[in-house]
């Protein structure tokens, strides 16, 4: 049984996968069938190994001429109802901003790996980092509303790929899966059981007369129903300020209107999107705030901070935008101070700081492309703890 | 005669959405001619409105899409054939049309024009050529003619001009046609041939911008705008002019090239995915 039977049937032996492969085969559980990309380390391996992969779902893969047309192209084949993806890395994630801001402004979506290394510019393009938080959330010019998941494990990167896809249909929404080089390379042994046979969430499609039909008017989850070139509807998507009828406007109350709805489809949509995870943080004096592989060290950092009676917890935001406000301060509750590591100069702190605002928020920074180890984690908090 | 007796049975009405009426485009502008001999061309061809999918860029020829009773997108600037490329290899069902410009298509969407003439999806691209930025005042564009004037080119435009069909030829481009706004018939069935084609058509439409670049060039009335394409233009065979096609005083119109090799998306169905085929 290969690995496309595997994430299809969800029957599976435990095997060594890289969080990179976790990644392809999580969107073909998910139902992805189209895949635009152009090469780019440390992301390369999601193309190449759907590039095989596709065309035996009856999918397609393309190698685009550059970054910008392989998030067009998935945009392109959105539009035509069929569930699309991209791969890439922060030079690459740079250059799809100007897309990402059309489907996140036409709600069309879709889903966008960013395996983040080195930064600035081509940085180090080997090397882990964690320093395209902030750009997943502001990316592209204007406000708009996006989905960011970061997920800790190559498991986990299966799982939430598969729910990137989910929440891209059902928000119409793009979803950006950010993890760092060493878990996109990182090989674990897991087993990718519990995946789905079917092709999961199905986008909410247009029904009922063209007349009536209005491609962005809503009900009270704020999620337009999308209508599927050839079903007959024949509508307007554009880039420009649109009303509820898909033509643009200038018309203030019907850009407010609209804007309105965008701007918060997401909060009516919380339940379903948010997602974090935290360890022993009932009692916790100090909270440590990671994700991706820090959260890896961190937790390990907690157990060496227990063993030494330091009372010290995790808090993973496993869905990074929107902020995980609520679990954050129920987590850190008990916390007199909060630790946030993070391979960057300083990003999640800032949000960590707003939520918790009163608390006492230090950064454990890095970004010379060595991850932050456990010990380095568990000093800090231990010494936090005690002052 | 027979070019001028199709139009009998066309009501372009049937073919655009009429409550987006009155159009934006000034009076005088070819870009209207160009739509309406894309719509009878589609006419001619019996092709399904529902199957009909039409991308465009950022300009005045991007905002056309938006007039074609049609499942239309427009998208970011320069970028309608990457999006094109990817709706039409998710949905070979339907007939991909671009309408770019010649700022959207040569500029800033250079790369992606050739890739797509090399890739030879089946996408037929429309790109109407006023030689200027029309819809953001009138700057300066890549197949603005030298010594013109345009607002970022006051002393008279001194950078040599594309001749973009000779590029999507070189790109690889299996059918390559140039017509102009005045031939309204003509410019139909090019466009009619280019739909036909089984592969990417790379169809330049010459369109008078009058009242932005000529009106800075003393180029007088729309009439005499569309004289000059009588004059400056020549119904020719490409391998005339194919040693000088910069700077000639005189353009080839017309069919410029046409073969059909395999067109990508079925030979990508065929030879990427031989035990399952590609759904749609």
């Amino acid at each position: 049984m290969n690995a496309v039977d595997t994430a299809l049937t969800g029957k599976s032996a435990p095997r060594l996968v890289s969080g990179n492969n976790a990644c392809a085969l999580g969107a073909i559980a998910a139902g992805c069938r189209f895949f635009a990309g152009y090469p780019i380390t440390p992301s390369s391996e999601i193309a190449e190994r759907l590039a095989r992969r596709l065309p035996e779902v009856g999918g397609v893969f393309v190698q685009m001429e550059d970054e910008i047309a392989s998030m067009a192209a998935v945009i392109g084949a959105s539009m035509g109802g069929v569930k699309a993806m991209t791969a890439t890395s922060g030079p690459g994630f740079s250059l799809k901003q100007e897309n990402l801001g059309y489907a996140a402004g036409a709600e069309i979506p879709c889903v966008i790996v960013n395996v983040m290394r080195g930064g600035p510019s081509t940085g180090m393009p080997t090397r882990p980092s964690q320093a395209d938080l902030m750009q997943a959330r502001w990316g592209s010019h204007g406000d708009y509303p996006i989905i960011v998941l970061t997920p800790g494990s190559v498991r986990e990167i299966f799982d939430e790929t598969i729910r990137a896809f989910d929440l891209a249909e059902s928000c119409r929404s793009p979803v950006v899966l950010l993890y760092d080089q060493v878990l996109a390379q990182l090989s674990e042994t897991v087993a990718l059981d519990g995946a789905r046979s079917g092709v999961g969430v199905v986008r909410k499609w247009a029904s009922g007369p063209r007349s009536e039909y209005r491609p962005y008017a809503a009900d009270a989850s704020g999620i337009p129903a999308m209508s599927r070139p050839g079903a007959g509807y024949r509508t307007h998507t554009t880039g420009l300020t649109h009303g509820e009828d898909g033509f643009p406007t200038q018309n203030p109350e019907a850009v407010t209107r609209n804007l309105s709805r965008l701007f918060s489809k997401l909060e009516r949509n919380r339940s379903a999107i948010d997602s974090s995870a935290t360890l022993h943080c009932n009692d916790a004096d100090v909270v440590i705030v990671a994700l991706g592989i820090t959260a890896r060290a961190a937790s390990r950092a907690v157990e060496l901070c227990r063993a030494q009676g330091v009372r010290a917890g995790l808090f993973r935001p496993i869905t990074l935008w929107p902020f995980p406000e609520q679990a954050l301060r129920a987590a850190a509750a008990t916390a007199r101070a909060v630790l946030v590591p993070e391979m960057n100069a300083g990003q999640l702190c800032l949000e960590v700081e707003r939520v918790l605002a009163g608390t006492r928020v230090e950064g454990l920074h890095r970004f010379n492309g060595e991850p932050i180890v456990p010990v380095e984690i568990a000093a800090r908090a231990a010494a936090l703890a005690g002052e | 005669m027979m070019l001028i007796d199709s139009a009998a049975d066309f009501e372009i009405k049937d073919y655009l959405r009429m409550e987006m009426m009155p159009h934006f485009l000034c009076p005088g502008c070819g870009h209207g001619i160009a739509l309406r001999a894309l719509l009878w061309a589609v006419h001619d061809l019996g092709i399904d409105k529902d199957r009909l999918a039409v991308v465009s860029g950022i300009g005045c020829a991007g905002r056309l899409s938006a007039y074609v009773d049609a499942n239309t997108f427009h998208v970011t600037h320069g970028r309608p054939l990457a999006y094109a490329t990817g709706l039409a290899l998710a949905r070979p069902d339907l007939n991909v049309v671009v309408i770019t410009g010649d700022g959207d298509c040569l500029a800033i969407g250079g790369n992606h024009l050739i890739h797509a003439c090399r890739r030879n999806l089946k996408i037929t691209c429309l790109m109407l050529n006023n030689e200027v930025y029309g819809m953001t005042g009138g700057q300066v564009s890549p197949t603005t003619s030298e010594t013109r004037l345009t607002t970022t080119t006051p002393q008279g435009n001194s950078e040599p001009h594309f001749d973009a069909c000779a590029l999507a030829m070189a790109a690889g481009a299996g059918f390559v046609g140039r017509e102009v706004t005045r031939h309204v018939p003509k410019l139909k069935e090019l466009i009619k041939a280019g739909l036909d084609h089984p592969g990417f058509a790379f169809v330049e439409v010459l369109s008078d911008c009058t009242e932005i670049f000529g009106r800075k060039n003393d180029m007088g009335s729309s009439p005499e705008m569309m004289l000059r394409q009588k004059s400056e233009l020549r119904p020719t065979a490409y391998r005339d002019t194919v040693d000088m096609p910069f700077r000639a005083n005189s353009l080839p119109t017309g069919i410029l090239a046409k073969n059909e090799r395999p067109e990508y998306g079925a030979t990508y169905r065929r030879e990427a995915a031989p035990r399952h085929g590609v759904s749609r």
